[in-house]
């Protein structure tokens, strides 16, 4: 096992929905990300593992420019989502993000009801035909196994909703505005076990229509859900590849010593 | 603890909260001593003409003592300058903590601070000399003194109360919300609009109505341009016509009033009307922060 220099990242196989080609990320003087290049397979769910702070969630926010909030933060390198540059003067941030949804570690409901919350997208997107907008909620929420639980209350606050609820209500909204991208970041780490639960099963679930990338510090939900794994630590992408190989076979030392718990 | 100190501690928890209480008890005896003083004008006429009737001629024999006109001109006043300071001081509020680099910020907040300190006579000799005539002749309006001249010039002096709590109510809520709503591709415009207002929308009524309090309450500005004229104004070209306040009302007519007489009650009347008004108005203002808290966390 090398355990030195990082190991050459292999392309994998079959579609590649999004990559990234020496991609650095500086906060001021701080060196957040170095050099990532990464290829990630479309429809399929890809785990971003490692330690606080090794720079899997900045990783994360680079693919829908939202590091571009950090007034700090800049950024060198590419960052493509079917073969165009993210980062190129012309992108239309706000159209990105619509085709690369995000999925916060809190969910955050607006203070407005179930439905508005859900409709919120498609409204921002020029919907504004009732019989539309009904569809759209109800598919959404159909989408995050949501809809059995609320459809009778879909005028009531989100606010009142539990908070694993609360976070299919998040992926619903996301999907209501049918992105092709589904970033999550640590999506159920304020969730107990059942809604965790429920989630992967979803995860699994959206996987035929949507490439997933889920950033998680559980490593079992990594090797639960995902195909592909990229283990990061202190804005190095150590090693990346299949989901398997990566828990079974790790050809990092330090991948080894993540994965079997030995630190982090 | 010794006894010393026991007494020390019973002393200053006494002091405390007899401070506590007296501003309690100033707003019962205001209260009591409007009431002693008003309610006598009920001798001479009845509180259907007093509210309802249509001329005030305190001094004519027989005396009128009908509020109306003046309730109404207050209202335009009022009314007139909320619907210029709440659109502007709402932006401003928003401009200032979603939009504006911090440079401007720094520069921005204190200046509108500034506006608050500004004496409303000196606002009143602006609208009298300035933009009352500029207005007149821009307009082509008979008198350079009206009741949107009262309004404009109240806008400026509520603009700060309604930027200030707007703008603490903005920045309070949670950044998350924002990015929420920027990651579905909203535009930030989009973000202020339909997530960040609706979400410190208690805070923003709160702060309008503080602002209403400052416009309704204002005396010094509103006696020197809106004209004095203690008549119903009508329909919306009203605005543009003289009018006279409750509070101008007061401070016209108290110099030159006999003591006890039919007119002296009859401005204590007027007093316990606006008391009422601006007690109200802040009550619901209270009640509306109160609520804030429970809106977004």
């Amino acid at each position: 096992m090398s355990s030195d220099a990082n190991l050459p990242i292999k392309k994998p196989e079959g579609e590649i929905k999004l990559e990234t080609h020496d991609l650095s990320l500086y906060y001021d003087g701080f060196h957040a990300l170095k050099n990532i290049s990464v290829y990630i397979p479309a429809r399929r769910i890809t785990a971003l593992i490692g330690p606080s702070g090794c720079g899997k969630s900045s990783f994360l926010r680079c693919f829908n420019r939202m590091n571009d909030l950090i007034q700090s933060a800049r950024v060198t390198g590419e960052v493509l989502i079917d073969g165009a540059n993210v980062y190129d003067r012309t992108t239309d941030v706000a159209a990105l993000r619509k085709r690369v949804g995000m999925v916060f570690q809190t969910p955050n409901p607006f203070p407005m009801s179930i439905y508005d919350n859900v409709a919120y997208g498609p409204r921002l997107h020029g919907i504004r035909e009732r019989s539309a907008l009904d569809e759209v909620v109800e598919k959404s929420l159909r989408g995050a196994a949501l809809w059995d639980e609320v459809k009778d209350t879909l005028r009531k606050s989100a606010l009142d909703l539990s908070g694993g609820q609360q976070q299919r209500l998040s992926i619903a909204r996301v999907l209501a505005v049918e992105p092709e991208v589904l970033l999550m970041d640590e999506p159920c780490s304020a969730l107990d076990p059942t809604a965790t639960f429920k989630i992967e099963e979803l995860m699994i679930e959206l996987m035929e229509n949507y490439t997933i990338v889920i950033v998680t510090h559980n490593m079992y939900q990594a090797s639960r859900v995902s195909q592909y794994t990229g283990f990061f630590l202190l804005g190095d992408l150590i090693e990346y590849g299949d989901t398997v190989q990566i828990f079974e076979n790790p050809k990092d030392q330090r991948t080894d010593d993540y994965v079997r718990g030995r630190f982090g | 603890m010794s006894s010393a100190q026991r007494a020390w501690e019973w002393f200053v928890g006494k002091v405390i909260r007899l401070s506590g209480a007296m501003a309690i008890v100033f707003v019962i005896l205001i209260f009591a001593f409007l009431l002693r003083d008003a309610l006598p004008l009920l001798r001479s006429a009845s509180l259907r003409e007093i509210l309802l009737g249509d001329t005030w001629l305190p001094t004519s024999e027989p005396p009128k003592f009908g509020m109306l006109p003046l309730v109404l001109g207050s209202l335009y006043v009022t009314v007139g300058a909320l619907i210029i300071a709440v659109p502007l001081g709402l932006a401003t509020a928003a401009f200032i903590s979603e939009v504006a680099p911090r440079w401007i910020q720094e520069i921005l907040k204190p200046t509108v601070e500034v506006l608050a300190s500004i004496p409303s006579v000196v606002f009143g000799f602006l609208g009298l000399l300035l933009v009352g005539p500029w207005l007149m002749e821009l307009l082509d309006l008979p008198l350079p003194v009206f009741a949107g001249l009262g309004s404009l010039m109240l806008a400026f002096m509520a603009m700060p109360t309604i930027v200030s709590v707007a703008e603490d109510a903005i920045r309070s809520v949670p950044t998350a919300l924002r990015e929420n709503s920027l990651a579905l591709g909203a535009t930030r415009w989009q973000t202020i609009r339909r997530v960040v207002i609706p979400a410190a929308r208690s805070g923003i009524i709160a702060g309008t109505l503080l602002g209403l309090g400052r416009a309704i309450g204002e005396t010094m500005t509103v006696l020197m341009v809106t004209g004095n004229a203690a008549v119903i104004p009508e329909g919306l070209v009203g605005i543009l016509r003289p009018v006279r306040t409750l509070t101008a009302t007061i401070a016209g007519e108290m110099g030159e009033t006999a003591y006890a007489t039919p007119h002296y009650h009859a401005l204590f009347m007027i007093g316990l009307i606006l008391f009422v008004i601006t007690f109200l108005t802040n009550t619901i203002a209270d009640i509306a922060v109160r609520r804030s808290g429970g809106v977004a966390q």
